[in-house]
């Protein structure tokens, strides 16, 4: 008997190696940020496979919760905590790696050979049937988080609103120190000026030249040379900060050039 | 399509879940291994819903997806918290739980 | 075979625990009351000790207006020990030997108690003192009145303990302290034997009591009556200083007089012959134990005597002859049914005697400032009258001077020591020479002779206090074997079983001999120290080989060193070089093994979340390998 190849079997062998690769690109990938996207790839994936398994309604929440919201947190939290410096990855403990990749076939080993066995040649029923109750998947699911699992549903809202008030008292920072009235803040600027020579007014200006103004142009001093402190630290490190002497040293030969066929024009 | 499969592939995105959080030492990457862990479970569970004709194995994976929610919610401002204090979301950075 | 009869308590009877406590209580109230008694304590004690003479007394003139049959009460006290098969009655047995002890020690003991008023008067702990000495008439008259041997040890082991604090009762001085330690080790050993007795006889006859016992010994195997013969013996040694265990108590002369005269010489060393004589059923059962006894005693007079010739310290020779009198009441213990009661009656007028010269040799000491050598005494006779004149009635019933107190007992101990074994008596019949040659050394040099007085000294008569007791002890020496010649032996019969035989005040033939030899060891003494020789003022040198072993105690300590203290002292340096070593080498070095170990292990927790999620993971596989092995089994 010839196999009847399926639609769902398709979407398998296409989605299913996807998610791998998005689940190696996750535990591979220094960059964090490079990390979140292969996991949010892998999420996609799940949910056409959920899709396939004629789970409408989770392949919906699947994007929209799961890989929107969450992996969009996630990105958000990236962000907020920096993703200029990629992971380092030597290992710092001793044959962590060897290890953890004996545990990871280890359960995969057990989980294949203790109920993947099982399974082998079982038929699928089909929601079909579940569905059709209903009137639809969406229906059906209603029924049953409504009905069934009523208790349940209310327990996971009430742990949404206990996450929620735990976020928030997470998220605030308790001032330990009372605020620095202007007073302080000067004198403790006037005192930094008298230890340690640094300079008590407000920092200069980003360069303003002629091509550039953009908060990544230098200023510079009368001299010509670069005020290292009229650009942001975090710019400088990324290394984005325009070449403010070539800029003005192409300005002032361009003058230079007007000039002097001004003088010849003038000559004549 | 038998469930075999896909319980195979949750099995491989589970072990590669269960690798990253060993393995990876950024606090945030480890969590997302986590969440790569509970997506596997979930796969299962639809796939077993689908082999058995019943929908009771979807709403589980509702559920697993709100608490998943809350979790992230939950971890993710600890893990802010960690690094206001410590400047680093190195998960060997905050190795204080020994003698 | 003799069972003692006994009655219940009636009148005075049922109050004869009164005896043992009145002491007791006092001794307690003056221990704890502090100072609060310091100016009246001794005579409070005095008062208690007294008390309990009285009681006796009473108790003796009732038992004496009763027929003989029924003299001997039993005064059930309390259950003591009643556990599973084991019920013991603590209880009291007043016969007709018990009384007579009873008598000895009380009366005595109050004399001792008076005297020591007087000799103890310019100590500052004489408060404590006499809470000893009242603790000690309390455990004595345990001892003597007990029912049944664990209530005897219980005494037994108070009268040790008094003992030792009495020994050491100047425990400023390191050789008091260290003498009161001897004595207790020493009797020690002693209790082990006792121990052992009273364990033996508890699992063969399943009872302590003297009844049980008496009543069982028949019954018993040769080998246990021996066994049992032996640890008593054994037992009996130790308190009486009885060679092997005769070492501690020229030692014990560090405690005051008093006490050497109360506990060293009239009653306490002398519970060894009482609890022989008490279990005379069990030493007429073994031939051999019963030999071992008289030859125990042979040795131990001899010994005794010996010692006491060579010996310039007046308390030391007193000591030796004690040790030589017990000997004699131990052979006459030994000989069996024929002895008994001649022990007891040697006990009892040595009791006096020897509490009269100890007395009299306190008398002495006090007048020359505590000086104890003899060759610094001298020409006192005329000096301390008292002192003289009742120390010459104690010398002559030492020595056996017809009619007074010791002739009778000495005399009746080597006749019966002669019809019994000839050994015996001889050792007896040389044993009372060498008593005479040196009481009358003693005499000598004490009070006849230049004076030999240290520089300073300036004796002087005793006070009455001390001079009273001294008087009417002496009387007892005179008077006191006359007065129970005829009568010790019916009076006994019922109770220690012995006897009883035709006694004459006109000496047989071997009386003329012991006189005889007495008269040469005087003799020999007076040639020696007598007239107008003059005593060396250090002792000469000599390699005479008895004197040299004389003066060494028959180097007891010596052979008690080489035999049990050095083996002892090497096996304990051997525990202790096994006990660092390897006991405390083996235990390090489990704990450095394990040391390492949690080093190892603690590595583990380094802290690191990963390698706890690690260990997690490989924990759950273990688990899931374990759980599909199970099911595949």
């Amino acid at each position: 008997m010839i196999p009847l190849i399926t639609g769902a079997e398709i979407t398998f062998w296409i989605a299913g190696p996807l998610a791998v690769l998005g689940g190696i690109g996750l535990i591979a990938f220094r960059k964090a940020v490079y990390a979140a996207l292969s996991m949010a790839f892998t999420m996609v994936n799940l949910a056409v496979l959920y899709a396939s398994l004629d789970a409408m309604f989770l392949t919906f929440v699947q994007i929209i919760v799961y890989t929107g919201a969450i992996m969009m947190l996630f990105l958000f939290v990236l962000m907020l905590v920096g993703v200029d410096t990629p992971d380092s990855l030597v290992e710092t403990l001793r044959g962590q790696r060897v290890a953890a990749a004996v545990a990871g076939i280890g359960i995969a080993g057990l989980i294949v050979f203790g109920i993947g066995g099982a399974l082998a040649g079982v038929k699928p029923v089909g929601l079909e049937a579940a569905n059709a109750a209903y009137e639809g998947n969406i229906n059906g699911l209603s029924a049953l988080i409504f009905g069934r699992y009523v208790f349940a549903f209310e327990f996971t809202s009430a742990l949404l609103i206990v996450a929620a008030v735990g976020a928030m008292i997470l998220g605030q920072r308790a001032r330990v120190r009372h605020k620095l009235t202007q007073k302080e803040l000067s004198k403790v600027r006037m005192k930094a000026y008298a230890d340690q020579g640094v300079h008590p007014g407000s920092l200069p200006n980003s360069g303003v030249l002629a091509r550039h103004n953009s908060i990544a142009t230098p200023g510079l001093l009368p001299d010509g040379t670069v005020s290292d402190h009229s650009v942001s630290e975090t710019l400088a490190a990324r290394g984005v900060i325009v070449d403010a002497p070539a800029m003005s040293k192409a300005t002032a030969e361009l003058f230079g050039s007007i000039e002097s066929t001004m003088a010849e024009e003038g000559e004549e | 399509m038998t469930p075999e499969y896909y319980v195979y592939l949750a099995t491989i995105l589970f072990a590669l879940g269960t690798v990253g959080v060993m393995v990876r030492r950024n606090a945030l990457v480890a969590f997302m291994s986590v969440e790569l862990m509970l997506n596997a479970a979930n796969l299962a569970m639809v796939a077993f819903s689908q082999a058995r004709g019943g929908l009771d194995g979807q709403v589980a994976t509702f559920f697993v997806m709100v608490v998943a929610a809350a979790e992230v919610v939950i971890g993710l401002s600890i893990i802010i918290v960690i690094y206001r204090t410590r400047r680093s979301t190195s998960m060997d950075a905050a190795s204080l739980l020994k003698l | 075979m003799i069972t003692l009869e006994t009655i219940a308590a009636t009148g005075v009877f049922s109050v004869a625990w009164l005896m043992i406590a009145v002491p007791a209580l006092m001794a307690g109230l003056l221990l704890i009351s502090g100072k609060f008694f310091d100016r009246t304590g001794h005579w409070m004690a005095v008062a208690a000790s007294t008390t309990s003479f009285v009681l006796a007394a009473w108790m003796f003139i009732q038992m004496l207006g009763a027929d003989p049959e029924h003299r001997a009460v039993s005064v059930p006290l309390y259950t003591w020990i009643n556990s599973g098969t084991w019920k013991i009655d603590a209880g009291l047995q007043i016969d007709q030997l018990s009384i007579v002890f009873a008598l000895l020690i009380t009366g005595v003991g109050s004399l001792i108690h008076l005297y020591s008023v007087g000799y103890m008067a310019h100590d500052v702990r004489r408060r404590r003192f006499f809470a000893y000495l009242n603790l000690f008439v309390a455990a004595m008259l345990l001892l003597v009145l007990a029912d049944n041997y664990l209530v005897l040890f219980v005494g037994w082991e108070g009268v040790g303990l008094a003992s030792y604090l009495l020994i050491g009762f100047w425990q400023h001085k390191p050789s008091a302290a260290a003498a009161a330690k001897k004595a207790f080790v020493m009797n020690r050993v002693g209790d082990l034997g006792l121990t052992m007795a009273v364990m033996s006889m508890l699992a063969l006859f399943g009872s302590s009591s003297f009844e049980a016992v008496n009543a069982g010994a028949a019954k018993l195997s040769p080998g246990w009556a021996t066994a049992i013969g032996l640890f008593l013996l054994l037992g009996a040694a130790g308190k009486s200083a009885q060679v092997p265990l005769q070492g501690w108590l020229l030692d014990a002369m560090e405690g005051p007089t008093p006490v050497s005269a109360l506990i060293h010489a009239a009653t306490m060393v002398t519970a060894g012959v009482y609890l022989v004589v008490r279990s005379h059923e069990v030493f007429e059962m073994s031939a051999t134990a019963a030999t071992a006894v008289v030859i125990v005693g042979a040795v131990t007079l001899l010994a005794g005597a010996w010692i006491g010739t060579s010996k310039d310290d007046i308390k030391k020779v007193l000591a030796g002859s004690t040790m030589s009198q017990i000997g004699y009441m131990m052979l006459a213990a030994g000989i069996g049914p024929a002895g008994y009661a001649f022990a007891i009656f040697h006990l009892l007028t040595h009791g006096f005697f020897k509490a009269n010269m100890f007395l009299g040799a306190g008398s002495v000491m006090h007048a020359m400032d505590d000086d104890v050598d003899m060759r610094h005494y001298g020409a006192l006779a005329k000096i301390l009258p008292y002192t003289f004149y009742t120390f010459a009635m104690g010398y002559l019933a030492i020595i056996g001077f017809p009619f007074f107190a010791g002739y009778f007992s000495k005399d009746h101990i080597i006749e019966a020591a002669f019809e019994h074994n000839l050994w015996a008596g001889v050792a007896a019949l040389v044993g009372a020479g060498i008593t005479a040659f040196y009481m009358t050394r003693l005499m000598l040099m004490t009070f006849a002779g230049q004076k030999r007085w240290r520089e300073g000294v300036h004796p002087h008569e005793s006070p009455k206090v001390m001079t009273v007791p001294l008087v009417v002890l002496a009387i007892f020496s005179v008077f006191g074997g006359l007065l129970m010649n005829a009568w010790i032996q019916e009076w006994l019969e019922p109770a220690v079983g012995n006897h009883v035989t035709e006694i004459s005040l006109v000496p047989n033939l071997i009386g003329w001999l012991t006189l005889a030899v007495v008269a040469a060891g005087v003799a020999i003494a007076w040639f020696v120290f007598g007239g107008k020789r003059t005593i060396p003022d250090v002792a000469p040198a000599t390699r005479n080989p008895f004197t040299v072993m004389g003066r060494n105690e028959l180097f007891g300590n010596t052979v008690n060193d080489v035999l049990v203290v050095q083996p002892t002292m090497m096996a304990a340096r051997g525990l202790t070089v096994a006990d660092t070593k390897a006991i405390d080498g083996g235990a390090n070095g489990l704990v450095t093994v394990f040391n390492g170990l949690s080093t190892q292990v603690r590595r583990l927790q380094n802290g690191q979340v990963r390698t706890y999620a690690l260990t997690m993971a490989l924990g759950a596989v273990a688990v899931g390998v374990v759980m599909i092995l199970s099911q595949l089994g």
